[in-house]
């Protein structure tokens, strides 16, 4: 559990960087060969490493991009495998919100757990964004979670987020193990009335 | 009002409505394995929590294993270190665990349903996103991620927002030489890789109805390469007939309450569903993908598309797809040379999946320059198909025959593509990278057609050679 003493995370602001594509899958993100660890603290270093090597252009590789914290995505990013190790390369490189099209479910679940807001804009939106950002990427992006709207200069998108998981946020209600823990006994409660638990 | 198997099973194991709105939902059965559970653990430690209910958690190693040489310490040491965590971790906390030494191991969602230990009607949760594989026999299984698993262990709850349900329909007749994967990946192609986001699928239809406990396996277990978190089969006579006699189910008289409170958590007729997709079974071949999302795919006898007949959000990454795979678009994907072959995974690492193979190896030998691998979903698995002989019909046609594990599927283990090699795989991911080499290509389909193209040296219509 994070030791961090506000949970809340009603709007986070920073510079941003783009990764444009579709479906960028969590094994794009950090590949399957850096999950053999069993901490998460180096998976920062390899965030989207085989995409760097490969495009030496890759906004993580930009100078430009350096100490950025608000990811400007595209349609269904981090689909796929399920891996916690994802979020958190992108958490330890920097990332601290990200606005997209559309998310994979399990990343996007991964995120609220790390307090990493994940905002949905329209497709229009996102191509102004990440334009506006490659431009000036020294201007500050504000993702507001709890107004649902991303500012860049003068400029507000709407984006949007579920109320569950924009409650836990905006809340600081995130860490979810506290929550669920605080059910108590209802939890056996809840077992004893299954049948497969009873035996039948 | 007639009720869904996901409206009833979330019922019976809400705890309660969370203040976000969320349910705190009881989770059945945790299964766990060595990636994605030492941070878990680790967490647990720091914050001096105990494993709420040990008995509903259960371990094995999977992803890491190598599938040769299993002697220990790995050749590997961050593989090795792997297996040092989980070992300590199931013995710390003193949890189930099927290692090696039990002839029970094997791939998370291939030893579930094996074993007996998915049951209908339950919520099945596993730090892995193909856990929906174990709805087949009408459970709620879905992926986590390691915070989740912590929450599991701590609290054998999730916090959890009730998904939207749309029902797959698959009605008619497949025709032979094609398969419960070549159904998925057209369910795939068809509802697209993220169709499926906030949905469950139930899959229905007389083909699902149809259609072995393996094969119902081989289905849900890529619901969420469609986007969908969970996938299920409703209960039915299959699903009964093949829990009976396995080592966790009930036994006895309480096995026959069990079957009536299964068959009770089917879905009702004229039950709603927020949406319905209906397939042709009859029309759909054998698949094959071409790119790099598994609903980049054609049937056998097609050719691959155009970046240009697509919607102009969507080109960008087919132009992608087509540099990455070295294809052009209009090429025929059948003739498509690969250097490897791969049967195996949680999607087709079943006996079922390995004796289709064989019966197609017994075709002919694998191709000069093909490197072509069976590995078994389980060590159950692997001495069953032993004992039918299968090894030996891999071995002399030229495959190798390995021990159980995940092996090349994503290549944590030494089975991994090399430089650009091209791969003909029954697994589930084509991502850029997924087998184990950054340059790496992916060919997605069935065993029958993994084996047809080992022999064949280059993609080939199993229908042919079946013939």
């Amino acid at each position: 559990m994070s030791t961090s003493t506000d949970y809340r995370r009603r709007q986070i602001v920073g510079r941003g960087i783009p990764v444009a594509g579709n479906d960028i899958d969590t094994d794009r993100i950090i590949p399957a060969r850096f999950l053999k660890e069993v901490t998460f603290e180096t998976m920062g270093e390899h965030a989207f490493e085989d995409a760097r090597k490969h495009n030496p252009e890759h906004p993580f590789n930009q100078k430009a991009f350096k100490g950025a914290s608000v990811l400007v995505v595209g349609q269904n990013f981090g689909c796929g495998s399920s891996r916690e190790h994802a979020p958190q390369a992108l958490m330890r490189w920097g990332i601290a919100a990200i606005v997209g099209g559309s998310f994979g479910e399990i990343f996007f679940g991964n995120c609220v757990m790390l307090g990493i807001p994940c905002l949905r804009a329209s497709q229009e939106d996102l191509e102004w964004l990440q334009k506006a950002v490659g431009r000036t990427p020294q201007t500050a992006v504000t993702v507001d979670v709890d107004k649902q709207e991303v500012r860049f200069g003068d400029r507000v998108i709407k984006a949007t987020i579920p109320d569950g998981p924009r409650n836990q946020l905006v809340g600081g209600t995130w860490d979810s193990t506290a929550v669920l823990l605080e059910a108590g006994a209802a939890i056996e409660t809840a077992a004893k009335k299954l049948p497969y638990v009873t035996g039948f | 009002m007639a009720r869904t198997l996901l409206d009833k099973v979330w019922e019976a194991h809400t705890v309660r409505t969370l203040p976000s709105g969320q349910t705190q939902l009881l989770i059945g059965l945790h299964l766990i394995h060595e990636v994605t559970t030492p941070q878990a653990f680790q967490m647990m430690k720091d914050s001096k929590l105990t494993v709420r209910m040990p008995e509903r958690t259960f371990g094995t190693l999977d992803h890491i294993i190598p599938t040769t040489d299993q002697t220990r310490p790995y050749a590997d040491p961050l593989a090795e270190e792997m297996a040092v965590h989980m070992i300590r971790n199931m013995k710390e906390f003193k949890l189930p665990f099927f290692d090696m030494s039990t002839g029970k191991q094997g791939i998370v969602h291939v030893i579930g349903p094996e074993l007996g230990l998915s049951q209908p009607g339950m919520t099945i949760a596993c730090g892995d996103s193909h856990t929906s594989t174990h709805g087949a026999v009408g459970a709620i299984a879905f992926g986590i991620g390691t915070t989740q698993v912590r929450d599991v262990l701590a609290t054998q709850c999730l916090a959890m927002a009730k998904p939207k349900l749309r029902q797959v329909r698959v009605e008619g007749a497949l025709s032979r030489g094609v398969y419960a994967k070549d159904v998925i990946l057209a369910i795939i192609n068809n509802l697209g890789v993220k169709g499926g986001v906030g949905y469950a699928y139930e899959y229905a239809g007389s083909v699902i109805d149809r259609m072995t406990m393996e094969e119902r396996l081989t289905v849900c277990n890529m619901s969420i390469e469609g986007g969908a978190r969970c996938g299920y089969v409703n209960p039915d006579s299959t699903t009964i007939d093949y829990l009976r006699g396995r080592q966790y189910a009930p036994a006895g008289a309480a096995f026959d309450k069990a079957a009536a409170w299964w068959k009770s958590v089917a879905t009702e007729p004229g039950a709603a569903f927020d949406d319905v997709a209906r397939l042709d079974g009859g029309a759909i071949e054998p698949v094959v993908t071409w790119g790099i999302n598994p609903g980049m795919s054609v049937g056998v006898s097609q050719r691959i598309p155009s970046p240009e007949a697509q919607p102009e959000p969507e080109r960008p990454t087919f132009r992608e797809a087509l540099a990455h795979m070295g294809f052009q678009a209009g090429q025929p994907i059948k003739g498509a040379k690969i250097d490897v072959a791969f049967v195996g995974s949680c999607t087709n690492g079943r006996l079922s999946d390995l004796r289709i193979a064989a019966e197609v190896a017994k075709k002919g030998k694998v191709a000069q320059g093909v490197r072509a691998l069976i590995v078994p979903g389980s060590q159950q698995v692997e001495k069953a198909a032993e004992a039918e002989g299968l090894h030996e019909v891999f071995m002399s046609a030229g495959f190798q025959w390995r021990k159980a594990g995940c092996s090349m599927c994503l290549g944590m283990n030494p089975d991994q593509l090399v430089g650009r090699e091209m791969s003909a795989s029954s697994s589930n991911r084509n991502f850029i990278g997924r087998q184990g080499s950054p340059t790496g290509r992916t060919l997605l389909m069935s065993p029958a057609m993994v084996a047809a193209a080992a022999i064949t040296g280059a993609v080939a219509d199993v229908r042919e050679i079946l013939k």
